[in-house]
């Protein structure tokens, strides 16, 4: 339930100042001040803020707050099947940063929540990293230069940490092995009533071969990509944006980052576009994960490729079902294609 | 479709020309971005009519082909999906992958030609 109210004589920014201040005078003490407040993004499942608190002592902490949007939708469901973008809420979101990171997965800290009450939606605060996080500029720019050589070894060896927590120590969480993620995908997928043939093809070559995707099941990331990585000029800084996490095949993490449409173009480098999978499985397996074999390595790679396919016909059919209609999404919806040429290109 | 002059494919390059010649230019943020989007959108429009038709015979001509049968484009497509998923297209997977490959391929040429060689 979300009654959070915004107030037509403020503005979002504004109310949300009025909103952290008390809130962090409790963590702070009283006359912390909020300074720099601007808004990262916006959009259909998050809203994210800036801003320093300017401690009494004098101190200053740069910290992001992510919490729900104001006039957040219900979530999407296609013929009952849930989406499944806002796998988690926030709170769990911010309790499972604070678990990786305690497990020694690079991931900035979680100081506090923000609960939900009359004038805000629910979030929790990470004290603000330095580095970059759009993929492109990780990729291009000559700051990461010599990052980018070590980035797929810490990414494998991050992910390890995570993905060995405790089943006992995780929140309640939502969980699909991978028959179930794959069904999960199929359903969403023919409730659009579009008989897509390249796709179809993808389906029956995984349904196939289920048996390479192996038994593992462990907290997943759901959405480990460049993109989703904060990185500085010695390497991985940061994994962030949680909100797809569920229990599933942990090799499905590893499959995602090797999805090419995070690539933006430079497809000689498998891993994110800027690494190649023996560096990302190295990783990996140094950091206690255990070699995954390369066979179950493309197996999840195939289905990382199929699920984004299906995630961008999400979006041109969230347009054309009159969900929310945007010129953005019904584009996006014809970028699988590009989604299709590459999973062809894969399968055999 | 009329002949009247412009056309609808004249017209469609008319209203490109006025949101990258005009908008863009003028707007800024979240709106400079779907103004990106939407002329792209329209550039799409005007490949689909400039090779679209082309495009159909060869796909239609190729499905005819493996299906063994007459039909639409959509009826065609439609079952071939199906037939995909019954596994009755498995002993001819290299017919099937080419076919699937080149009409991908198609697609992109219409939706995002630059797709295949960009960088960065």
């Amino acid at each position: 339930m979300n009654s959070a109210v915004q107030d037509p004589n403020l503005s979002a920014a504004e109310q949300l100042s009025d909103v952290l201040t008390a809130r962090l005078a409790s963590e702070y003490g009283a006359g912390t001040k909020i300074e720099g407040l601007v808004r990262l993004s916006a959009g259909a499942s998050r809203d994210t803020w800036s801003f320093d608190a300017h401690k009494p002592d004098g101190v200053r902490q740069a910290l992001i707050l992510k919490r729900d949007p104001m006039d957040r939708q219900a979530d999407k469901s296609f013929e009952g099947v849930p989406e499944g973008r806002l796998a988690v809420d926030r709170r769990t979101e911010g309790r499972l940063i604070q678990l990786a990171g305690e497990a020694g997965a690079p991931a900035p800290t979680v100081p506090f929540f923000l609960d939900a009450g009359g004038r805000t939606t629910p979030g929790f605060f990470t004290h603000r990293l330095e580095g970059e996080t759009l993929g492109r500029r990780i990729l291009r720019e000559e700051a990461y230069a010599r990052a980018r050589p070590k980035l797929a070894y810490q990414i494998g060896h991050a992910a390890t940490r995570f993905h060995g927590i405790d089943y006992d120590d995780l929140p309640k969480m939502r969980g699909l092995g991978a028959a179930d993620e794959l069904l999960h995908y199929r359903t969403i997928m023919d409730s659009f009533h579009q008989p897509h043939a390249g796709f179809e093809y993808g389906f029956r070559w995984l349904q196939e071969r289920l048996a390479l995707a192996g038994s593992r099941y462990a907290l997943c990331h759901g959405d480990f990509r460049n993109g989703n990585i904060i990185v500085d000029e010695a390497g991985l800084a940061g994994v962030l944006d949680w909100e797809g996490a569920h229990l599933g095949n942990p090799s499905a993490d590893l499959g995602w980052m090797c999805v090419r449409a995070w690539r933006y173009g430079y497809h000689d480098k498998m891993v994110g576009g800027f690494g190649d999978l023996e560096q990302l499985l190295d990783g990996y397996d140094a950091g206690g994960g255990g070699r995954i074999g390369l066979e179950e390595m493309h197996f999840w790679h195939v289905f990382g490729t199929l699920r984004w396919g299906v995630l961008c016909m999400i979006l041109g059919f969230t347009h054309l079902d009159g969900d929310q209609r945007t010129v953005e999404y019904a584009a996006v919806g014809r970028r699988a294609a590009e989604t299709e040429f590459d999973l062809l290109l894969l399968l055999d | 479709m009329p002949t009247d002059r412009p056309n609808a494919v004249e017209l469609v390059e008319a209203v490109r020309e006025f949101l990258s010649d005009h908008v863009a230019p003028n707007v800024e943020g979240q709106l400079a971005f779907h103004t990106r989007v939407a002329i792209n959108a329209l550039a799409i429009v005007e490949r689909t009519m400039a090779q679209g038709d082309e495009m159909d015979a060869a796909e239609l001509g190729r499905l005819k082909d493996l299906l063994k049968q007459d039909g639409d484009l959509q009826a065609l497509n439609g079952e071939l999906a199906r037939a995909i998923r019954a596994g009755e297209m498995d002993d001819r997977r290299e017919t099937l992958l080419a076919h699937l490959r080149q009409t991908a391929e198609d697609k992109i040429a219409l939706a995002n030609p630059r797709y295949l060689t960009k960088r960065g």
